[in-house]
């Protein structure tokens, strides 16, 4: 809530019965106020900016790595093991890896595997959570009760115990079955949120009124339910794309996650574990892409919440 | 000077304002009204005049930063309540002073019993052990007469009708005999049969006690039972000020005047129904001279530009703020 | 109260049940034979072959297997490792390892969040409200790998203040860094639940309601904000008492302490399905219980929940 907003609500409306929660609003106008005012708070948060910026540079380094490369080193992808594990330098800001090769080159590379993974386990998590999440919350009965229980067993497997398990069973997988793997460990989060939120809504007074006019099932679904539902699951979609990222890197790092000759920060890492000592850079750099796109993500999802939810401020 | 020489409760020219990084919202703007011993006060306005944060003001509740009481004075019995350190003013809550919210529900704590919440007074103020401090409790519940007061005392708010629950409240507020209660929407919330019984009881308890009774409303059904005098606010600021009785025969000020004709009343059954054109101000932007000058039928250009000074209309203490108090007070009513 | 507690318990029957058997599916569904991965490239006469093949009844159903397995469970017995040695046997020393470990995280969130959470909340708005904000941003984003190793470094080596790794020093001592890694995230989380918590009933009615009663400014906080705040907090306290058995495969895989993580990460790589399924099993029965736990506690906590 804004400064502004919560003294007009002391000063004007304290003898008035309590908001209602969020869940009773009204669709369609005050939706778009509601945006409106959550662009406002956005815009004057500088950690909102400078995420964009991060995430900005991250995805630009992931659709074309081989120009950034040949910008910002001297000598771009090529190898010599004569340099191996030597710290940064002029020309070689970040140093060079075991193998010898431009350290920054390599942590350029390395961003495409994590943003891919991380967005499109995100996008795939939250259309099963939609679907199931309006299908189950609008209908109930034996499909929400299997469903329920579904997700329970899902919820209650430890992610990296879980993903381990799968991701050795098959040694061949590359970047397409790690996102299977962590979609099937992941969607249930968003799943629970959704079924919950519609079911409140389903009881709306808007969306009786809805159905006391005859419109059918699908239309109050997507029309009338799903609009005022997504707000939290959008909100813990961001939020989710950092946690992805970092269970990606996590399953590298463990050397269950890709392998070589595959390029990921997670992979720069296990590598790095070794000579942590002597070579400090091998550790840091790309931890700290690695960590600067999780906190961004996560800056996002936290200023999208303050901003959707009032009550929280 | 004697204490009885001081009103019981003196509210002087009050200004509340709060400041926010987006600007300053004026909430109350002079307002003025005296309480006495074993009176009840209605302090009447719609929501958005004010009446609540000038409750809280009183009460000493409001946050500074972004509240702040820019002017004025509030006196029980002649201290100064403004002047008193943050400490000083707590020790007079409670004890001197208490308050009756208008939802239990929410003004109750859900998870602490009704019985911890009562005794808590006795403990705190008086420092009674907890056997004791229940056994006053059990007493306090018989007084607003819950029914199996020694068996409920356990029980948390959640496990009460909403009638029980706001006498739990008016309970808490009187637990300490203070000399002024100040209820704001004590009945809002209610059934109406309920709110007539919780109007009852309060004047019941009033005349056992000789308490100074607040009650902030925006109802005058309520206002027209219980209140010996009403203070009409508009945008923060005190219009109008008279018995109760002189009030409803003989308004004056526009408002009120509207007010009275807005709703339905036995003595001028016929009569059309006329409502207050417009919207209330927002705090933000309250017009300039007198603020109801835009929704006003009486309004001329001066009205727009001269805030319109006190007007004594009768040697009772009526009392209006309109350049035109006296044609409004002496018109015909309805 | 009796009869919800049976009726949990029987709810969480079927997830035990699904959780178990879908890491059963998985582990033994495995590409590749396991009794020969186990010798090696030596080829393994086909009389022993079948003989351990038929121990293991690897060539019934999966069903079968599964029914054996349970079976097994109900009469306490994890079943034994490809080579021989009993599952209980060869977990119960790192049981210890894994508990040591995960409480001291769990006692280190507990502390350290809430009071982070408490504090930060009654200074909303200041420098170290923002401060606490901050970190706990900071450290969220941060990978718990990486956090292991930064802390390896700083406290184990630069500083030399803990041992780096191993738990030669014993319980607290050799713990207190590894758990610190371990609870950094919860940790991080729990300070700031408890700060919007905490800020979010400062704003309810009924504080106000305490205030007007005369009481002191601690006595408001301590008695008639703090419970009502620590209700979401005690749920998410209570998820993680489990979640951070399971999560301690990267910490003990770091800090190569022997606990039950470590174990089932090679036990995984070496495709001992007894052993991962058998932890797995216990693992997601600890988170269970946990929950169940969480549940009874909540409606100490908030009279409003009623179990019957």
């Amino acid at each position: 809530m804004t400064d502004t907003a919560r003294a007009l609500e002391a000063a004007g409306e304290a003898a008035e019965p309590p908001a209602p929660p969020d869940t009773a609003r009204p669709p369609s106008q005050e939706r778009a106020s509601l945006g409106k005012d959550a662009w406002l708070e956005l815009r004057a948060r500088p950690t909102v900016w400078a995420a964009v910026v991060t995430l900005f540079l991250m995805t630009a380094m992931a659709l074309a790595p081989g120009i950034l490369t040949s910008l910002l080193t001297e000598g771009g992808d090529h190898c010599d093991l004569a340099d191996s594990k030597l710290g940064p330098s002029a020309g070689h800001p970040f140093g060079f890896d075991l193998q010898g090769c431009d350290y920054l080159a390599q942590v350029i590379r390395g961003t495409r595997p994590s943003l891919i993974a991380g967005l499109a386990v995100t996008a795939a998590s939250l259309l099963i959570a939609v679907v199931l999440g309006l299908l189950c919350g609008f209908y109930g009965g034996w499909l929400d009760a299997l469903v329920s229980r579904v997700t329970d067993v899902f919820f209650g497997l430890p992610f990296v115990l879980g993903a381990t398990v799968i991701l050795v069973a098959f040694p061949d997988h590359g970047l397409g079955a790690m996102v299977l793997v962590l979609t099937v460990l992941g969607w249930t989060t968003m799943t629970r949120i959704m079924r919950s939120q519609v079911i409140a809504l389903a009881d709306a007074d808007y969306v009786r009124a809805a159905r006391m006019l005859g419109a059918r099932p699908a239309r109050l679904m997507v029309r009338h339910i799903l609009p005022n539902a997504i707000t939290p699951v959008i909100v813990v979609a961001m939020l989710n794309v950092g946690a992805v990222i970092s269970g990606e890197a996590t399953l590298d790092f463990l050397g269950v996650g890709l392998q070589y000759p595959e390029v990921s920060w997670g992979l720069q890492l296990n590598a790095a574990q070794a000579f942590v000592l002597d070579h400090p850079h091998l550790l840091f750099f790309p931890a700290l892409f690695l960590s600067a796109t999780v906190l961004s993500f996560i800056l996002l999802g936290d200023a999208a919440r303050d901003a959707f939810d009032p009550r929280l401020k | 000077m004697s204490p009885a020489a001081h009103p019981l409760l003196e509210v002087e020219d009050l200004c509340v304002e709060f400041r926010t990084r987006r600007g300053t919202i004026r909430a109350v703007n002079g307002l003025s009204y005296t309480l006495h011993e074993g009176e009840t006060l209605a302090l009447l306005g719609e929501s958005g005049s004010g009446k609540s944060v000038a409750a809280q003001a009183v009460m000493g509740l409001l946050d500074t930063p972004p509240a702040h009481i820019t002017r004025g004075a509030v006196r029980l019995r002649g201290d100064d309540l403004l002047a008193l350190s943050p400490e000083r003013h707590r020790e007079v809550r409670g004890t001197r002073l208490s308050m009756i919210f208008q939802d239990a529900l929410t003004a109750l704590n859900p998870v602490l019993s009704v019985g911890d919440q009562l005794a808590e007074m006795y403990r705190v103020h008086q420092g009674m052990g907890r056997k004791a401090a229940l056994a006053r409790a059990v007493a306090l519940m018989d007084r607003v007469r819950i029914p199996a007061a020694s068996r409920r005392i356990h029980d948390y708010p959640h496990q009460f009708s909403g009638g029980m629950r706001q006498r739990v409240m008016i309970a808490m507020a009187l637990a300490l005999d203070p000399e002024v209660v100040i209820a704001d929407e004590p009945t809002t919330a209610l059934d109406v049969t309920v709110q007539a019984q919780i109007m009852r009881l309060l004047k019941q308890l009033q005349s056992e006690t000789r308490m100074g009774l607040l009650l902030i409303t925006h109802d005058l059904g309520v206002v027209a039972e219980a209140a010996d005098r009403i203070t009409v606010m508009y945008a923060g600021r005190t219009v109008e000020s008279a018995s109760a009785d002189d009030l409803y025969a003989r308004p004056g000020h526009p408002y009120t005047r509207g007010l009275l004709d807005s709703v339905p009343r036995l003595d001028r059954l016929g009569k059309p129904l006329v409502p207050i054109t417009g919207a209330p101000p927002l705090p933000s932007s309250i017009p300039a001279g007198c603020a109801f000058h835009p929704r006003c039928p009486r309004a001329e250009p001066r009205c727009g530009s001269e805030a319109p000074p006190f007007r004594t209309l009768s040697p009772a203490g009526h009392r209006s703020a309109c350049h035109f108090a006296e044609e409004v007070h002496h018109a015909p009513v309805g | 109260m009796w009869r919800f507690v049976a009726r949990r318990l029987l709810h969480a029957l079927p997830v035990l049940l699904g959780t178990t058997f879908l890491i059963y599916t998985l582990v033994f569904v495995l590409p590749g034979d396991p009794i020969q991965g186990l010798a090696g490239d030596k080829p393994v006469p086909p009389a022993v072959l079948a003989e351990l093949r038929a121990r293991y009844h690897l060539d019934d159903p999966l069903w079968i297997q599964y029914t054996h397995y349970l079976t097994g469970l109900l009469t306490g017995d994890l079943g034994t490792t490809f080579t021989g040695r009993r599952v209980s046997d060869l977990l119960a020393d790192r049981w210890v390892v894994t508990l040591q470990l995960g409480l001291t995280a769990w006692v280190l969130e507990v502390i350290l969040g809430m009071a982070l959470g408490v504090w930060a909340g009654l200074r909303k708005g200041k420098w170290d409200d923002s401060a606490v904000l901050f970190g706990t941003t900071l450290v969220i984003s941060v990978p718990v790998f990486v956090v292991g190793y930064m802390a390896q470094l700083v406290f184990g080596v630069q500083l030399g203040w803990l041992p780096v790794a191993g738990t030669e020093e014993g319980w607290p001592f050799a713990f207190l860094l590894p758990g610190l890694v371990l609870a950094s995230f919860g940790l991080a989380y729990v300070a700031r639940l408890t700060r919007s918590s905490l800020i979010e009933n400062l704003r309810a009615d009924y504080v106000r309601t305490a205030h007007s009663k005369g009481l002191s400014g601690r006595r408001v906080v301590v008695r008639h904000t703090l419970r009502n705040s620590l209700i979401p907090v005690v749920t998410f306290l209570g998820l993680e008492l489990g979640g951070l058995m399971a999560g301690a495969i990267v910490t003990e895989y770091i800090f190569n302490l022997p606990g039950v993580g470590q174990q089932l990460f090679q036990s995984i790589q070496l495709r001992e399905g007894p052993v991962v399924v058998g932890t797995t099993t216990a693992l997601v029965l600890i988170f269970l219980l946990a929950n169940l736990l969480v549940d009874l506690l909540y409606g100490l906590l908030d009279p409003r929940i009623r179990h019957d």
